[in-house]
């Protein structure tokens, strides 16, 4: 069976034209996510999580731009869909959640109004059976007395309610693929695990594919299937996901999964990783986490391919084993 | 005998509400019952927290609980409707200018947005020297010396420091907001949602420098988080807060391995952890009700799975469960 989603070697910039590249948010980025199964893309403000995920859905704005690469959705490249295509691909077939609700909900018009013109936008029913069919999604995200509450504006919904109505709206089509642009992140802790025990309960019941955009390892290592680690626009490694979190091996993902509060003891220093992100214009030479990283020597000034071994992948020379980090 | 040492602060039964004034036009409408009161936030209700002197209190809730509130007014940054601080068993309210003074240098606080909190017009220089300067704590041949002294405290190279803030990263913004407070020789620092906008690298970084600078300067910390992992971590002490009142505070391995008040329980649920085996997300049912018009007795039982009838008429009382472990909660009888 071949995945739902592939995407191969995608390259994204911005700036640059025909001939000189640009910034390259994401570089040479190869995964695949199957039915039903959660994949936990995970990285650091700037690493290019996100913009893989615009990318895949084509909502990049300019300057920036696909590059390079496929993104094969059910065999069909996405990349060079029309905008047309794409058009009726999105909310029917992909849908997204973005981090902040209030950006995504149209403030003057009822959630009422906003759900019907979705369904309405990709089949011709009647506006009476779209009304019921938001009704519906309303109710099943949770939202109490949901005929009253289609009625309502975005401003009289509480954050967890306004992105409970996100999700409602993203699943109004059962879409193959959801891309989820930490859409817990502005949440509280409590209004947060409510939120993702909804997702939870709708993509098994759907067998909906998600991308789950995220910095927050703790939600990655409870939800997802597999996990995806980008660093500087690159994977630095891929895998199932208890695999990954329990037994990493790019100095990276350790490094992370180590300065997480409670994988520390209480009251001693936490295991850091020095140094910062570096700027995507002035990248150092060879791999990117190198001057970051206790094991780089001379071998790592030549980037490393992302080196498959059984179902995961890193891109390391130098990889970090249990024996090795104990 | 020796007299038992006051806490360093302590806040005693705070009340802050937030609402407009009634001017005289509306006065008279309210007299005339043309109108109706209007609405009045009740951000803190009776609030009371004392801090040791070297002691981390974390302090936790979810947004919209006060919780940042309190820390303003334990920071002195804002004026309480009802009750008062206390600094080494003095209130605030009684000192002369010169004693507010002191104690208003001595306590600091640390914002959650590190952009925000600095002038982008100003170079690094400038904004650590300026409160020193106006203090009289150095004098103007030592500037760069006192400048450098605190940048490296915090961690941040000295020698960027003509440049501007938006010149540096988040992290990097942070050390310097540190480095400003530290410049007049704080006591106390409150740190609100310090490490909260930081990466996940990034902010282990900042939270050993916390740990660092307690060690080294004999700081005192008022630690507003809802990072449950943050707070385990660094706390000595824990207090956590629902709508406008702290519901349970106890020593750090007590309020982790026995929670008391059933929202304690609730939230301790939640605490990010790094634990594979997929598995069901189950959450406490609600949301935080609107502080505009909270829920009579017990704020907590709409979404309590324990609340009885005494829960819904009467306020619980904050009662000493274990030694130093106050729960306020009729479960305890």
């Amino acid at each position: 069976m071949t995945a739902l989603l592939q995407v191969r070697n995608l390259v994204t910039e911005f700036g640059g034209a025909k001939g000189r590249s640009g910034i390259r948010a994401v570089n040479d980025v190869s995964f695949s996510v199957e039915r039903g199964r959660v994949l936990g893309l995970v990285g650091e403000s700037g690493s290019g999580k996100s913009v893989t995920g615009f990318s895949i859905i084509r909502l990049l704005e300019r300057p920036g731009r696909i590059a390079s690469g496929e993104i094969l959705f059910d065999g069909v490249d996405l990349s060079r869909n029309s905008e047309e295509e794409m058009r009726r691909l999105r909310g029917k077939r992909i849908a997204m959640v973005f981090q902040d609700p209030t950006v995504t909900l149209n403030p003057v018009l009822s959630v009422g109004t906003q759900m019907i013109e979705a369904v309405l936008a990709h089949e011709s029913v009647s506006k009476d059976i779209a009304r019921q069919r938001a009704r519906d999604a309303l109710g099943l995200v949770g939202i109490p007395s949901p005929e009253e509450r289609l009625a309502a504006y975005p401003h009289q919904f509480s954050g967890g309610m306004r992105q409970r109505v996100a999700i409602a709206i993203a699943f109004l089509h059962k879409p193959d693929l959801i891309i989820a642009d930490e859409p817990t992140t502005a949440l509280d802790v409590t209004i947060q695990s409510q939120i993702i025990a909804e997702f939870q309960k709708l993509t098994e019941e759907t067998k909906t594919a998600v991308i789950w955009i995220t910095h927050d390892l703790a939600i990655v290592s409870r939800l997802a299937d597999d996990i995806a680690v980008m660093y500087a626009g690159r994977l630095v490694e891929t895998g199932p996901v208890s695999e990954v979190l329990n037994d990493p091996r790019h100095p990276y993902t350790a490094g992370l999964i180590a300065s997480v509060p409670s994988q520390n003891q209480r009251g001693e220093r936490l295991r850091q990783i020095d140094g910062m992100t570096p700027a995507l214009n002035r990248l150092p030479q060879g791999c990117s986490f190198r001057r970051r990283c206790e094991r780089a020597d001379d071998g790592c000034l030549v980037i490393p391919e992302l080196a498959p071994s059984g179902d995961r992948s890193f891109r390391c020379i130098h990889p970090v084993t249990k024996v090795s980090a104990s | 005998m020796k007299a038992v040492e006051p806490p360093l602060i302590e806040a005693r039964t705070i009340t802050q509400r937030f609402g407009a004034r009634p001017d005289l036009a509306a006065k008279i409408a309210l007299g005339l019952k043309l109108a109706k009161p209007a609405p009045v936030v009740h951000a803190l209700d009776g609030v009371s927290l004392s801090i040791r002197s070297g002691e981390v209190v974390g302090l936790v809730g979810e947004s919209g609980c006060g919780k940042s509130t309190l820390g303003r007014v334990i920071a002195g940054i804002a004026t309480p409707t009802g009750g008062s601080v206390f600094w080494k068993g003095v209130d605030r309210n009684t000192m002369s200018a010169a004693e507010q003074k002191e104690a208003g240098l001595a306590t600091q606080m640390i914002f959650q947005n590190p952009m925000a909190a600095l002038n982008p017009r100003m170079t690094i220089e400038e904004l650590i020297w300026e409160a020193p300067k106006t203090h009289g704590m150095a004098t103007a041949t030592e500037c760069a010396s006192y400048v450098d002294n605190y940048l490296t405290l915090a961690g941040f190279d000295p020698s960027m420091k003509t440049r501007y803030p938006h010149q540096f990263s988040g992290g990097q913004r942070q050390r310097v907001n540190i480095a400003r407070a530290l410049a007049v020789q704080p006591k106390f620092l409150v740190c609100d949602e310090s490490v909260a906008a930081l990466d996940v690298s990034i902010q282990a970084q900042v939270i050993n420098l916390f740990m660092d600078l307690r060690e080294r300067l004999d700081l005192t910390y008022l630690f507003v988080s809802h990072d449950l992992g943050v707070v385990e971590h660094i706390s000595d002490r824990v207090a956590i807060m629902y709508l406008g009142r702290i519901v349970e505070e106890a020593p750090v391995e007590d309020v982790f391995r026995r929670p008391n008040h059933p929202y304690t329980r609730a939230l301790l649920a939640e605490v990010p952890r790094i634990e594979t085996g997929k598995r069901r997300f189950k959450a406490v049912e609600g949301e935080l009700p609107s502080p505009l018009d909270p829920p009579k007795g017990c704020h907590f039982h709409p979404r309590c799975p324990f609340a009885m009838e005494r829960c819904r008429v009467e306020v619980p009382v904050r009662k000493e469960i274990a030694p130093k472990h106050l729960s306020a909660c009729h479960l305890n009888g």
